[in-house]
């Protein structure tokens, strides 16, 4: 699956970033390299440091150590509005949405294409919206009907399509799929590899290896800050990604625990531990 | 709600079945199916606009006096000068935020225009200008407050609204020894601004306060505002959800002073029209109104929330408001009546929106 992707400058570098808010070190040591087409997926629990990598990317924070470098040029992001301007845009979890709004409306808001005398293009702006959405695969009845009503997956992806029409290059997201039920977050895999297809990289932020392995190119994983592990994916397979998040020695700890309040949880947990091939002999 | 929705594939294969039916053909097809019907009943003004029509109705039968062109005349008259207040009070609504010293604003636009005018003998026009400024100065203090401090704009406005009573009464009895200002009937640039602000043209065999028009005027500019410019979608999507909004670069503070002026230039208009259609001022007027201009918003579908509303709406709800104001009186009942009336149709209205909102957003 990373066949394809050419050999020039990565689209974004980190290279040992680390960052600390006053004594607490957030995350230290991290690299990160995310190409043109290409599905880098972040994975961890939560307190990993993902929200704080995220936000050295997006434009929020700066680093405190190592590099960061766009299209081989090392950069230090002032604002997010400096980010977007190189091409990394960020789909947040609440998604900058307004719910009462027609979906095309919401689609432009804050970038409105416009006439002059201050009037908007509106006919544009509904075909765009349909086509953009459409090219994504998502066939909306009516633009005009407030963004709302619709479910949580497609507007996770209308907020993905807008990212994308406005130049993004690089896309962040967020727990996209953390909210969503099995078949809507289907739904927005399926768009993180349409994104992909059309050449863009995807940072794909999540705490769930099952929604991570099917559509990630490079998984890094992330505990307390520091980087656990950095696969292609030719090089691990998906239970042992489950194993490297879940923690093997965690897991086991949690099974004795559980034991002298349910053996009968305690057994499937040590099973599955022993599946995963994290558990080292019987206990 | 995902029932509105079709999305190609079989994640969302349910959604072919909504009660519409014929969901599995192409797109257009499907946004024929819409019916007429449904989409009018996703506008917010439709509750207002069944409410008018029923008390018009209903008036035209027990008030005889009613139906003759002038009594009309003087409904629309009544509704023309709350409806002003209302379509920019309505606006501030759509984005989220409340004006209760909209009332006395407009007394106080006409004071400060009358007391410039009259002590200094000035010109009428001048102090109509010292007016403009005074006023939007005010608007501008309300927005400024409310994105500086944060607050709820209810409270700052409450606050403003005490302020701007206390002065009206204050100022006027410090400088004319009166609750009521001097007559500028006599003044320079009297009947040419009486022309402008106050004029009663004849149409049809009636005099009709240019207000009227001025009114349409006003429901023309902020309907193509709030739907046909970047500053509309700014004002919807400030109300609707103020940090999205800040997250997708919509400048939200000055959005929102923005809205307050708003007011203030339509109570600066109003108070234009008090002083030249009723050339001495009372200081005391204007309170209570504010709550008359916010119940002609939400009788036109305005939610208290923000984020939703329409500048017809408003003035449907202005028209009502006139209506009931003036029709008690055609139909010769003690018009203490009006407020519980007022009441009345201000909790049929609010419920009335809320149902037609919650079907239009479930059903298609």
């Amino acid at each position: 699956m990373t066949d394809d992707v050419d050999a020039t400058a990565p689209l974004i570098k980190l290279t040992d970033v680390g960052k600390r808010y006053g004594n607490v070190i957030a995350l230290r040591g991290v690299s990160l390299s995310v190409a043109g087409g290409e599905v880098t997926c972040v994975l961890g629990d939560n307190g990993a440091g993902k929200s704080t990598l995220i936000k050295i990317v997006s434009g929020v924070h700066r680093p405190d150590e190592g590099s960061f470098e766009v299209g081989g040029e090392p950069v230090s992001f002032a604002s997010p509005r400096d980010a977007l301007s190189r091409g990394i845009a960020t789909v947040y979890q609440d998604l900058a949405v307004v719910p009462l709004m027609p979906v095309w409306r919401n689609f432009f808001l804050g970038s409105e294409r416009r006439r002059g005398f201050g009037r908007i293009d509106v006919g544009f702006m509904r075909r765009t919206t349909k086509s953009e959405l459409l090219e994504m695969g998502i066939d909306l009845r009516d633009v005009d009907q407030p963004i709302g009503t619709l479910s949580g997956g497609e507007r996770q992806c209308v907020a993905i399509a807008r990212a994308v029409y406005f130049g993004a290059k690089v896309l962040i997201l967020d727990e996209p799929t953390a909210a969503l039920g099995v078949k809507q977050a289907g739904v927005v895999l399926r768009y993180i590899v349409q994104a992909r297809e059309r050449g863009l990289g995807v940072i794909f932020i999540t705490h769930n290896p099952h929604h991570a392995y099917p559509v990630g190119d490079r998984f890094l994983i992330l505990n307390r800050g520091r980087s656990v592990g950095y696969h292609d994916k030719r090089d691990i397979t998906r239970d042992q990604l489950t194993a490297l998040m879940a923690g093997g020695t965690e897991l086991e700890q949690l099974a004795h625990e559980l034991e002298t309040v349910s053996a009968g949880a305690a057994r499937e947990l040590t099973e599955e531990a022993k599946d995963l091939g994290v558990t080292p002999t019987d206990d | 709600m995902a029932q509105i929705i079709d999305v190609d594939g079989d994640a969302a294969g349910a959604a072919a079945e909504g009660p519409s039916g014929g969901g599995a053909g192409g797109a257009d097809e499907r946004v024929a199916a819409r019916s007429p019907l449904r989409q009018a009943l996703g506008r917010p003004e439709l509750g207002a606009l069944i409410g008018a029509i029923a008390l018009f109705v209903f008036f035209s039968l027990t008030a005889d006096a009613f139906l003759r062109t002038s009594s009309f005349a003087t409904v629309l008259y009544s509704s023309s000068t709350f409806g002003i207040m209302a379509v920019a009070v309505a606006l501030l609504m759509i984005g989220g935020e409340f004006d209760l010293s909209a009332g006395v604003m407009v007394t106080s636009a006409s004071l400060v225009a009358a007391l410039v005018s009259y002590q200094l003998t000035l010109n009428l026009w001048v102090g109509v200008a010292i007016s403009l400024v005074v006023t939007l100065g005010i608007g501008f203090l309300n927005g400024l407050l409310y994105v500086k401090t944060g607050l709820p704009s209810f409270i700052i406005t409450l606050g403003t609204f005490f302020m701007l009573r206390g002065l009206n009464l204050g100022v006027t009895k410090a400088t004319t020894g009166d609750v009521a200002t001097n007559s500028v009937a006599d003044m320079d640039g009297f009947e040419q601004a009486k022309t402008v602000f106050a004029a009663q043209p004849e149409i049809f065999g009636v005099n009709i306060y240019i207000t009227v028009f001025w009114w349409l005027a006003f429901i023309v500019v902020a309907t193509w505002l709030l739907l046909r410019t970047r500053v509309g979608n700014w004002i919807f999507a400030v109300g609707g959800a103020a940090s999205s909004a800040r997250a997708v670069g919509v400048p939200v503070t000055r959005t929102k002073i923005g809205l307050f002026m708003g007011v203030a230039f339509a109570a600066w208009f109003s108070g234009m029209h008090l002083l030249f259609a009723f050339p001495s001022v009372q200081s005391g007027e204007g309170v209570g109104n504010e709550f008359g201009y916010i119940i002609c918003a939400v009788i036109g579908g305005c939610l208290l929330t923000g984020g939703y509303g329409s500048a017809i709406g408003a003035a449907i709800g202005a028209f009502i408001y006139g209506m009931a104001n003036k029709g008690i009186v055609y139909a010769g009942w003690n018009p203490d009546w009006f407020y519980f009336f007022l009441g009345v149709l201000l909790l049929i209205a609010t419920i009335v929106n809320l149902v037609v909102r919650r079907r239009a957003e479930t059903a298609t």
